[in-house]
């Protein structure tokens, strides 16, 4: 499976569109997270803890578009985007969403 | 009383760290932006001669987090409008951060430019209620590497 973000594959010619899929994922996280968020908060600095679990969450988001577009029958995924929102307190979601292509 | 003193304890343990941990930063990111200079990173939509290469998607991200005493002088700034410089300095550092990310992703897959950069910044304890301030910025693009 080729994942891009422009709008062709490099090297390659589309031979036939299948129109859009997405994958998404909603986490939240734990409340020991938070509390060394919190304390970060007095002395500035990275919150590694939260970009590990953004990582992994917008990892799954891209894998659940992959699966989605291997279902329809795809061979490449193009034109991809990201959006996060936050849902609710404490929670977000990771929105993944590209064009199923089939490539030669 | 009591509140005062915690509060300026706060506040000065917010300088101190703060400002230590941003210079820190900033020398790391212009030490890692030197080594990764030969990875060029392009915002074109569309790559001009991409005859024999291979695209992948590539992600870089950063989620930092204000200190006690930017927050306080953010507050501060709101009261009289104007650039809040503290918010700023932070932002800058973390889209350097996410490229570099970015960049060394890409090294890792062995390609020698990114495509189509796009970078997205969005607050993630918005609406959390305890008062975290902290900002996510992703960076993503397509990496080219020859086949």
């Amino acid at each position: 499976m080729i994942v891009t973000n422009i709008e062709a594959v490099p090297g390659k010619q589309i031979v036939k569109h299948l129109g859009l899929v997405s994958g998404n994922t909603v986490r939240s996280k734990h409340a020991g997270r938070d509390i060394m968020a919190g304390l970060k908060n007095i002395f500035g600095g990275e919150l590694k803890g939260y970009t590990e679990l953004l990582t992994e969450s917008r990892e799954e988001a891209v894998q659940r578009m992959i699966e989605q577009a291997k279902a329809v029958g795809a061979n490449a995924v193009i034109n991809v985007r990201f959006s996060t929102s936050s849902v609710a307190a404490g929670a977000a979601e990771l929105f993944a969403y590209g064009t199923a292509v089939v490539v030669e | 009383m009591y509140d005062l003193i915690i509060f300026l304890i706060l506040l000065l343990l917010g300088y101190v760290f703060g400002q230590r941990a941003e210079k820190r930063h900033f020398r790391s990111i212009i030490e890692r932006e030197k080594q990764l200079r030969d990875i060029l990173v392009f915002s074109e939509r569309t790559v001009p001669d991409a005859g024999n290469a291979e695209g992948t998607l590539v992600c870089g991200s950063v989620v930092v987090s204000v200190d006690f005493f930017k927050n306080f002088v953010a507050g501060l700034r709101n009261l009289v409008g104007g650039r809040v410089s503290s918010y700023e300095s932070l932002l800058e550092r973390a889209r350097r951060e996410a490229v570099l990310r970015l960049k060394e992703e890409a090294r890792r897959q062995g390609a020698q430019s990114v495509w189509n950069i796009r970078l997205e910044t969005s607050s993630i304890t918005r609406g959390s209620g305890d008062g975290i301030g902290a900002v996510e910025v992703l960076a993503y693009g397509t990496a080219l590497k020859a086949r």
